[in-house]
């Protein structure tokens, strides 16, 4: 770990700010991340600029239903914030999914959104990689990659972007609010996070300096038709090799809408309007919804270590389908799959 | 046997248990020292080769780095091999830190940045640069297979497997029922809570102290002083407290090596702490492949055993353990053939971990036996006391004690395993299917010669001391429990001091052989102090007690009286002044009784029941309910005892569905090197354990009827989980873990 500058910002101005002074800044928000890969040799900023103290700690009603999730919003705070778990169980239910309580007590919306991935070579700076060290290559592609994406993947990078907080955020079609040195823009959140291609070592659309303030999410008609599954190696703090955020606008047997986004499949939260669109109007059955996994997954490119993955993904959606139909979302402390 | 009460043999909460809540329970990174500067490892990228050029100019040109020791600039250390061997050595050439500009290993240390903070060493350590000359390395076990050899030298203290006895292979080929099974064992790093550190006190021409992570200050004493040439008399190493170990802390590790260099050579205290990712470059369990082949009649009993293994280990030393020896041991077989081989991988050496060998070999047995109980349709209960023996056919003697079918029985009835539905897939509830899987356990029990010292001063206070360590098992509370029924005291005035290489001799903490030898050692030299307090009280003149037969008193609350007549007594501070002395303090030695020894066999036994629930599309595992029923000969501590049990059963769920190095055999690397990755069982991976020991009398095995528990709960129990998963789903998965990828079926 090297040495840094540190500033703690009192206003976003000055955030900003403070950011564009340096070279090589970087925000700090609950730093569960960002402490462990500076740790790593990973992150080497010269000049850390706290955001802690930024009054963007709030869960503020909008328009229409809307939910406004500041930036500093902590993972805990949100998963029990009372119109979360009313309105959005489902946001609520992929947060308690993730990590575990004590990170979820420190980890906030802004840095769950830039969380990196957990490929292990990203991790390891004694082995090469594309998305730390452009051009120097990707072992996991013939390396260890059982955890590693079979979506959206590039001949440079294979990586996962690891959170499930924006699984569940894709499905809802949120809105991330930002603000930098060129003022403020909203993104949408398929826009915001890309696919590796050639440049893996830029994971979002969002530009150096900018600040993510919060976001935003339209109101949900799913009812109790919802679920997030996530399917991982041990039953808690671990990083789901496959996980499903479905919601559904049902009539009777038939589902109206469908809002269907995997985790853990790819470098962004994996969606596919076509998919969603196949569900529209058929009825809720274990044969429509494995059509709609069959397109979703249509273009999964298996590696050395990862093929099963396409097969789980597969029982995943129709699993999660499912359960969303019949209004039993998955339980985040019962373990057993429902 | 001695019989001693009123502590022993009751549940007793750890007496350090507050310390160690409250922090005030000092480990080897937590002791502070004037002067202390701080030692950053930096470790080879490269799995084998060389280093070409070391660059620490930029590293110390930083303000605050004193010294950056290198394989080209290290001081001089023993030259002879055997000067670097400690006591658990296996044959070989002991790894040196910094020796050469060799790379035997991936993560091996190359460097030490000593500076005075820990974050300038750190920062400094990330500017070192390294140009390796890479070789050909080898960390893929199967594709070297081929090259798998027998070790040529024997390590000390590990049986090699037994001559074979009958025809195996004939008998196999007529037997009736004939079963196969190829089993794998990945490499698995103990990952003790605590990573391991070392703090060297520097005190001048007195000498160092060095607080070690170590399951045996005195090992770690004697290669400290043998590698530096240095009087033993000059070194003490103070360990009172270990953040568990699970065997890393058999051997002196590059820790204690670094961290002694330093400060020996900048005459100054240094410290130097390992991370957690460091902790996955040095001992490990082997990655083992094994084939077990057992032909058996219809009835099930077995004409024919043979199991062949192939461990890992490094280029430099032939580690061992005892891996198929269970085979020819566990049940009665007349036709057996038992193969024990190593092969070179460029890795570190790999070293003792929590029950070594036998985890790994019963794994093997007992997934073979429960695939004969499903070939002859035989329960799998029923088909081991088919089995049963009550001797060790590999040696040919009785045992000591040997209370397993106890263990079937008790457990099974506990288990409700007369529920089990033979087939499998047979029992399922919702989208799960159900299993019940079963398996036998048996570990080594072991006595070793120990020494400890007693102390009763006036006021009633008892001080027993031996080197021994607490690696977390409840050694200090079961010495205390001894001690205070010995005078019979209370514990409260019990004073136990352990893990200090100048305390009275006593052998590594390992083995599950603590319990049995420095128990037997503290009761002993408390025996003798009471012995001598009474010899005392019947000297004196006027004493109520003058020449009354010793075995007529009793020495309890301070007091030493006329067993018939408690009256008839006097205090001890009464006694210690009329005879002017102002303590009674006593050393004893006990060693295991050499004629049992060769005339018996020790083993502790356990029968495992694992419930498991798999989602039958899904291929999700949850363990929902294990009971353990355990064999250990006498529990001093039922409390501690089941602690024991607990974590072995944890860690059992770790290995069969979680725990894995996953090496990059491309860049010879283990690349799931921290805890966010390499899984360990967490809550909610873990159900209720039941823990139940059986009524064990053995007046063999140790002075005081103790068989030891620190490694029995493991064994057996990840076949048990593998054998409840194949119940449930028909699935025969060998290949350890058992990840959700095995069980999936084809889509
Ligand atoms: C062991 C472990 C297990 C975990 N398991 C899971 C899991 O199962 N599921 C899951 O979803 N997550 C998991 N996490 C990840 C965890 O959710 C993230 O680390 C956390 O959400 C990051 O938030 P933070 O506030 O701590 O971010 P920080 O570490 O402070 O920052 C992360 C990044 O975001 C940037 N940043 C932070 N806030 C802003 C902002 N407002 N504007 C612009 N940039 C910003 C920082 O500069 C940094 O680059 C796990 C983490 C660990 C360590
Ligand atoms: S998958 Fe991406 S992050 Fe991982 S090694 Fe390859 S380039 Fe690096």
């Amino acid at each position: 770990m090297n040495r840094f500058g540190y500033t703690r910002a009192g206003s976003v101005a000055e955030a900003i700010q403070a950011f564009a002074a340096h070279p090589d800044a970087r925000f700090i928000a609950g730093g569960t991340n960002l402490v462990d890969l500076m740790k790593y040799d990973v992150e080497t900023p010269d000049h850390l600029v706290d955001i802690t103290r930024l009054p963007l700690d709030q869960v503020e009603d909008g328009t229409d239903g809307a939910l406004r999730v500041g930036a500093l919003v902590g993972n805990a705070d949100l998963a029990y914030d009372r119109r979360v778990q009313e309105r959005f169980p489902l946001l609520a239910s992929a947060l308690l999914a993730g990590a575990s309580p004590q990170l979820r007590n420190m980890a906030t919306t802004g840095g769950n959104l830039l969380q990196r991935t957990r490929c292990h070579y990203f991790y390891d700076p004694a082995t090469p990689c594309n998305k730390r060290e452009p051009g120097t290559g990707c072992p996991a592609i013939q390396g260890v990659n059982r955890n590693h994406a079979i979506l959206g993947t590039s001949e440079r990078c294979i990586a996962t972007h690891p959170s499930d907080l924006c699984v569940a955020l894709a499905a809802l079609e949120a809105t991330v609010l930002v603000t930098g040195p060129n003022g403020d823009r909203r993104i949408p959140f398929a826009e915001f996070h890309r696919l590796p291609d050639d440049r893996p070592e830029i994971d979002t659309t969002l530009a150096p300096g900018e600040l993510i303030t919060a976001v935003e999410i339209p109101a949900a008609d799913f009812g109790a038709h919802h679920t997030y599954l996530k399917l991982r190696d041990r039953h808690s703090y671990a990083f789901a090799l496959v996980s499903v955020a479905a919601g559904l606008a049902m009539d009777g047997g038939r589902i109206v809408r469908a809002r269907l986004a995997l985790g853990g499949v790819a470098h962004k939260p994996w969606r596919d309007p076509a998919a969603e669109a196949l569900l529209s109007g058929q009825p809720a059955t274990d044969d429509s919804f494995r059509k709609a996994a069959d397109h979703l997954l249509s273009g999964a490119v298996p590696r050395s270590g990862n093929g099963f993955k396409i097969a789980l993904a597969r029982r995943a959606i129709v699993r999660a389908l499912r359960q969303a139909a019949a209004g039993t979302p998955q339980s985040q402390t019962d373990k057993r799959i429902q | 046997m001695t019989t001693v009460t009123p502590f022993v043999g009751t549940p007793r909460s750890r007496v350090d248990g507050r310390a160690k809540v409250t922090g005030a329970a000092r480990y080897a990174a937590e002791f502070d020292a004037p002067d202390l500067a701080h030692g950053w490892v930096v470790s080879s990228a490269v799995a084998r080769g060389r280093i070409a050029r070391i660059d620490t100019d930029a590293a110390m040109a930083m303000p605050g780095v004193l010294k950056i020791f290198t394989h080209e600039n290290r001081p001089r250390t023993a030259w002879f091999d055997y000067k670097h061997r400690d006591q658990t050595a296996p044959p070989g050439h002991p790894f040196r830190p910094l020796y050469s500009d060799t790379i035997l290993h991936s993560g091996q240390p190359i460097a030490l940045v000593v500076a005075e903070t820990l974050d300038i060493a750190r920062d400094a350590a990330s500017l070192v640069r390294v140009l390796y000359e890479t070789e050909e390395h080898a960390t893929d076990l199967a594709a070297r297979r081929d090259t798998a050899y027998v070790p040529p030298k024997k390590r000390s203290g590990i049986k090699p497997p037994p001559k074979p006895r009958g025809d195996a292979p004939g008998a196999f080929t007529s037997a009736p029922v004939q079963v196969r099974q190829e089993s794998r064992v990945p490499a698995e790093y103990h990952n003790p809570m605590e990573p391991h550190a070392a703090t060297v006190v520097w005190k001048g021409k007195d000498g160092i102290v060095v607080h070690d992570k170590t399951q045996g200050a005195q090992n770690s004493q004697s290669y400290i002083a043998s590698v530096f040439g240095l009087s033993p008399s000059k070194v003490q190493v103070v360990a009172p407290f270990v953040g568990g170990a699970f065997g890393s802390g058999l051997r002196p590790q590059y820790q204690v090596f670094l961290a002694v260099m330093a400060a020996l050579e900048l005459e100054r205290s240094v410290r130097v702490s390992l991370t957690r990712d460091q902790m996955f470059t040095f001992g490990h369990r082997p990655e083992t492949l094994q084939i077990v082949t057992l032909g058996a009649g219809r009835d099930g009993k077995l004409v024919s055993v043979q199991h062949d293994a192939v461990a890992e280990t490094s280029r430099l030393e032939d580690y061992q353990e005892v891996v198929v020896n269970w085979s020819g041991l566990l049940y009665r077989c007349d036709n057996v053939a038992l193969t024990y081989r190593l092969a070179q991988l460029d890795v570190s050496t790999p070293c003792d971990m929590r029950a070594p060998g036998a985890t790994i070999g019963v794994f093997a047995l007992e997934i073979a036996m429960d695939e004969l109980a499903h070939a002859t349709g035989i329960d799998p209960v029923e088909l081991r006391l088919r089995n049963h023996t009550d001797r060790d056919q590999n040696e040919d003697k009785p045992f000591t004690s040997k209370e397993l079918r106890a263990c079937y029985a008790k457990g099974a009835e506990r288990f409700g395993w007369s529920k089990r539905k033979p087939a499998p897939r047979s029992m399922r509830e919702g989208s799960e299917l159900v299993g019940y899987g079963f398996a036998t356990g048996v570990w080594e029990a072991m006595m070793m010669k120990s020494s400890a010292r007693a102390t009763l001063t006036p006021d009633g206070r008892l001080t027993v001391a031996t080197a021994t360590a607490d690696i977390g098992t409840g050694t200090y509370t079961i010495l205390t429990q001894i001690a205070a029924d010995a005078l019979g005291v209370p514990m409260e005035k019990v004073t136990t001091l352990i893990g200090d290489s100048s305390l009275p001799t006593s052998p590594i903490e390992g083995g599950s052989w603590a319990a049995a030898s420095s128990g037997a050692a503290v009761d002993a030299a408390c025996r003798s102090v009471r012995d001598a307090l009474i010899g005392l009280a019947r000297g004196l003149e006027d004493s109520p007690l003058a020449n009354i037969d010793p075995d007529r008193v009793t020495v309890r609350d301070g007091r030493v009286f006329l067993t018939a007549d408690p009256d008839q007594g006097l205090a001890i501070d009464a006694v210690m002044a009329a005879s002017g002395v102002d303590k009674i303090e006593l050393e004893e030695t006990v060693l295991p009784d050499p004629k049992t020894m060769l005339t018996h066999a020790a083993y502790t036994h356990s029968a495992v029941f694992a419930e498991v629930r798999v989602d039958e599309e899904l291929g999700i595992v949850r363990v929902t309910r294990v009971v353990n029923a355990v064999a250990a000969g006498r529990i001093l501590n039922p409390k501690t005892a089941r602690s024991q049990i607990l974590g072995g059963v944890v860690m059992g769920i770790g290995m069969a569905l979680e725990e894995e190095a996953l090496h990059d055999h491309k860049l010879g690397r283990v690349m799931n090197h921290n805890f966010a990755e390499y899984h360990i069982p967490v809550n909610a991976d873990v159900p209720d354990i039941d823990v139940l020991f059986v009524e064990e009398h053995d007046d063999k095995v140790s002075p005081l009827g103790v068989k030891g528990l620190g490694e029995i709960g493991i064994v057996g129990t990840a076949a048990a989980i593998a054998n409840a998963i194949f119940h449930a789903t028909g699935k025969r998965v060998n290949d350890l873990p058992i990840t959700v990828d095995k069980l999936l079926d084809e889509a």
